[in-house]
């Protein structure tokens, strides 16, 4: 062919490719290999104590929208997990569009400090990127708690004089999933605004536009896939949560996450679970396609 | 003009009020953890009553046996999934950025990040399913080597990014050089390219420990009896009446992170 | 200088490789030269005319697509780098961050297996050589541009190659070290008495340094000379063009008498020309004139070309005549400046050209 290689050399670098597979074996085992018998398990019959009896049904699928009348055997339309679903995906659009309110205008800031400023920042930002986040819940807990720092407060103050009920409230898993998952949101904001030529902020106030201008016309348009990335590195995670609802929501208001684990769990239908993981699985595919198709070619630099 | 005062007096990229917003931010972000700190030094049994400073509680956590046997499992799983997951990282990293490209690379790639993108419960309860389908149909149940074999799945994808981000970042004409000055690519390894990469390895292998030591939602799903570990006695606590010493362990918690993270950030700044 | 014997020689080299989409790119044209041993050889062409692919085909980093590279007669081509006694010196340096200075000299050495003794010696006589004794255990990070240039060059000369490849080392460095560079860089290839192959693209650097130079472009070598025979008789209209400024004149031959040719130019006047090698002309050929091999006469005196001045344009050392051709074309005269003198000729008057004997060289095209 074109370029005919060292033989040594091309051997080396050939061999090299050997290295990759443990890992790539690894993940293909205990990684996508459970993926494929859960989709393989969405197709069984639940076992009376938990675990799957080997026979084909498509019933996980049905029940999921479907209940079936103990009387005359007949299917009836039972929204109860598709309200979880579009609750679900509520809260984690709720919390994206604040999380990018509150990280947008952050992540800006830091990108536009001096470098040696930025770094601190960024470790600043990390460090509860990183921070166990069931302790993280834990202390959202303890704030909002009937007699926690946050009603002790309100009621020291005098505006109210029985303390409000926040935790095990929707209000309180959205506070929670918010406060989780900012960090993702700024992250990679500022990866794509620190790369940002600001050069052209000067050349948009060199033709006459005013500061907002210059943040509507030419800063955010030319940051969108970091904006992009950052509501889908919030959105994703949020919508199939489980920590936060299981120590916010207390068991009552469920997400999509607890709902899977439940039906593990307690609920003891392994083959209905499997059907609601997939069916959360397609929802962040969609997503996913989504970004890809958004960051593809389109606007990366300044055209 | 008015515009042209206010543009002297600043910089032009500043945007007006955006410099509050990030200080709300990280009040939002600290705020709820050092509140849970400074409680756990309150000396009180009552969780929300202030009595006085001081570190009894840590002592109380500290002397507790099953606090002890949490700590030990926690540490017997991040430290082997750590391990195991660094190495097969480092591996990958080189065989994916020192290659000539091939068909199985971008596959490659995928699969190892695939971890990344799939929600942890998927990753928790079809973990479930195959250990349970092990244990049942094949008579094979590692223990704890089950949860070390899961940690390490999600590590690996922590532990590759900053090591290949290093590869990436390397001179190539320094393994050139080596080679001209006689390195065989095994002695241009092991004494250019391989010390190059140490900062992206121990980068990698903080990471990855944190990722480990601090998961709950995979580790709550398949931990048997016995295989408590720290998060997870985190949880049982929460569920019984609490005392200032759920506070005490949480703050040690996020004391190994916050050393983590600082210690990987830096490796990895020291660079330059 | 020179000695003859060849060290290093291309016979047909070729190198494709895999462009954009499914076309091919052409770095190396079937590339034959010979360098001789001893010799301070450069490889002068404009970026992408395969300079650095050459000298990468040489050093090992790459491999031609056909042709062979010879070492002593002996096809050095299928070898990796590591068993090529050649070495070289990157453009980026590429000095390893994670050695001191002398551990970076000692780095070859040791990996042939040099005695702890040995390499100790030779690192010390290197740092002398490059008169870096003091920096010794610095770390490469801590020393200037020049230094690392000079560490650079120590640690490709410590293992003795048979060749020493440069590979654009002065491009960055600015405009003072680089001169100094370059005489040392003359010293260091006397001292040593290895062959260097040396590429850049500036032509300066390379007729103040070179033995010979070898012009590329596009992949394939155009004249190999000396550094006067380059400047003073292109065979090539790019090699005129690439190398100091030239006036190109349109022709006719009316006769050939062995190197010389009588050429008649456009305004009728007729001259005689050198020939490159092994050409033969007849018809219609462009010949290269440099501007300092000419002079201006006031009009009426015998000239070669008459024309009309447009422009003067001082430069301090000396001064550029722009001048109009009456037979069409323009024409630029440099004359050296000396105190008191300039005899003023006038923007917009005519003037005449006499080109000095021997001034004016046929093109190959």
């Amino acid at each position: 062919m074109a370029s005919a290689a060292n033989p040594i050399e091309a051997v080396q670098m050939r061999r090299n490719r050997w290295l990759s597979l443990p890992a790539v074996l690894f993940i293909a085992a205990f990684g996508i290999g459970p993926l494929i018998l859960m989709l393989i398990y969405s197709f069984l019959k639940a076992a009376p104590y938990g675990g799957v009896e080997w026979s084909f049904t498509t019933d996980a699928y049905v029940y999921f929208l479907f209940q079936r009348d103990i009387f005359d055997d007949t299917l009836q339309f039972a929204p109860d997990f598709l309200i979880i679903y579009l609750r679900s995906f509520v809260f984690a659009l709720i919390t994206t569009a604040v999380c990018l309110l509150l990280g947008f205008p952050t992540a800006y800031f830091m990108a536009t400090r001096p470098p040696a400023q930025r770094n601190w920042w960024v470790l600043l930002i990390t460090i509860p990127f990183w921070s166990n986040l069931l302790v993280r819940t834990l202390a959202i807990m303890f704030i909002i708690r009937d007699q926690g720092l946050l009603n002790g407060f309100l009621i020291w103050i005098g505006i109210i004089d029985t303390p409000i009920t926040l935790l095990y409230t929707d209000f309180a898993i959205v506070i929670g999933l918010l406060y989780s998952y900012l960090p993702f949101m700024v992250l990679p904001l500022y990866s794509s605004l620190e790369k940002f030529d600001f050069r052209l902020v000067e050349a948009g106030f060199d033709l006459y536009a005013t500061r907002r201008q210059v943040l509507w016309r030419i800063i955010i348009p030319l940051a969108r896939p970091g904006i992009i990335a950052g509501c889908l590195l919030v959105f994703i995670p949020a919508l199939g949560a489980y920590v936060t609802p299981l120590i916010l929501g207390g068991g009552k208001h469920l997400m999509i996450g607890d709902l899977i684990a439940q039906q593990f769990g307690s609920g003891r239908n392994w083959p209905l679970g499997s059907a609601q993981a997939f069916i959360l699985m397609a929802a962040v595919l969609v997503a996913l396609l989504f970004y890809v198709r958004n960051t593809s070619g389109k606007v990366q630099h300044g055209r | 003009m008015a515009a042209s005062t206010t543009l002297k007096h600043r910089d032009v990229r500043d945007q007006p009020g955006f410099g509050t917003m990030a200080c709300i931010c990280l009040i939002v972000l600290y705020a709820p953890i050092l509140i849970l700190m400074i409680w756990s030094l309150n000396s009180g049994s009552i969780v929300t009553h202030w009595e006085g400073v001081s570190l009894a509680w840590y002592g109380v956590a500290l002397q507790n046996e099953e606090f002890h046997s949490a700590a030990r499992n926690t540490l017997i799983i991040s430290v082997s999934a750590t391990f195991f997951s660094t190495v097969m990282a480092t591996m990958a990293a080189i065989g994916m950025t020192r290659v000539k490209p091939w068909r199985g690379l971008g596959t490659s790639f995928m699969v190892i990040n695939l971890p990344l993108m799939v929600p942890e419960i998927i990753t928790a309860v079809a973990t479930l399913s195959f250990f349970a389908l092990l244990a049942g149909q094949l008579n094979l149940n590692f223990g704890i080597g089950n949860i070390i074999i899961a940690h390490t799945v999600f590590c690996i994808p922590f532990a590759y990014m900053p090591i290949r981000a290093r590869l990436e970042d390397m001179d190539l004409t320094l393994e050139n050089a080596a080679a001209d000055l006689y390195a065989t690519p095994w002695q241009a390894f092991r004494r250019v390219t391989f010390p190059l990469l140490v900062p992206g390895i121990l980068s990698g292998m903080a990471l990855a420990f944190i990722v480990s030591f601090d998961d709950f939602t995979i580790t709550q799903l398949i931990a048997g009896p016995g295989q408590t570990t720290l998060p997870l006695y985190i949880w049982n606590q929460i569920r019984r009446p609490m005392t200032p010493e759920i506070n005490a362990i949480s703050t040690l918690l996020l004391l190994v992170s916050i050393l983590f993270v600082s210690v990987s950030f830096l490796i990895a700044r020291r660079r330059k | 200088m020179a000695s003859g014997q060849t060290a290093i020689a291309a016979k047909g080299v070729s190198k494709l490789f895999q462009g954009a989409g499914q076309d091919t790119v052409v770095a190396l044209d079937k590339v034959s030269v010979a360098i001789r041993e001893n010799e301070f050889f450069t490889l002068l062409g404009p970026s992408g005319c395969g300079k650095t692919t050459l000298l990468r085909l040489i050093a090992g980093f790459d491999f031609p697509t056909e042709g062979e590279i010879l070492l002593h007669g002996q096809d050095i081509a299928p070898l990796p780098p590591y068993r090529r006694p050649v070495n070289t010196v990157f453009q980026s340096y590429a000095l390893f961050p994670h050695m001191s200075v002398a551990q970076n000299i000692a780095f070859g050495l040791e990996m042939l297996g040099k005695s702890r003794a040995e390499t100790q010696a030779r690192v010390s006589a290197m740092l002398k050589l490059v008169r870096m004794e003091e920096l010794r255990d610095r770390r490469t990070s801590q020393i200037s541009g020049g230094q690392q240039q000079r560490v650079a060059l120590a640690r490709a000369l410590a293992p003795a190659p048979k060749v020493l490849l440069l590979d654009e080392p002065l491009s960055a460095l600015d405009y003072k070290l680089r001169k100094d560079m370059q005489i040392e860089l003359k010293r260091l290839q006397h001292e040593t008495g290895i062959t260097f192959i040396f590429v850049t693209h500036d032509q300066e650097e390379a007729l103040t340094m070179s033995d010979r130079i070898a012009v590329m472009n596009r992949g394939r070598i155009l004249q190999v000379g000396s550094p006067r025979d380059i400047y003073d008789r292109p065979s090539e209209r790019f090699v005129a063009n690439f190398i100091g400024e030239t006036n190109f004149l349109d022709g006719e031959v009316t006769g050939v008498s062995g190197a010389e040719a009588r050429v008649k130019l456009a305004d009728g006047a007729v001259i005689s020309a050198g020939l490159p090698e092994g050409l033969a002309p007849a018809g219609r050929v462009s010949i290269v004139v440099r501007p300092e091999h000419a002079r201006l006469v006031p009009p009426g005196a015998p000239a070669d070309l008459a024309g009309r001045l447009e422009t003067a344009v001082y430069f301090g050392t000396d001064t550029h005549y722009h001048v109009r051709l009456d037979g069409g074309g323009a024409f630029t005269v440099r004359t050296q400046n000396s105190r008191g003198g300039g005899a003023g000729f006038a923007e917009g008057e005519p003037v005449g050209i006499v080109l000095e004997p021997s001034a004016a060289q046929v093109l190959r095209d």
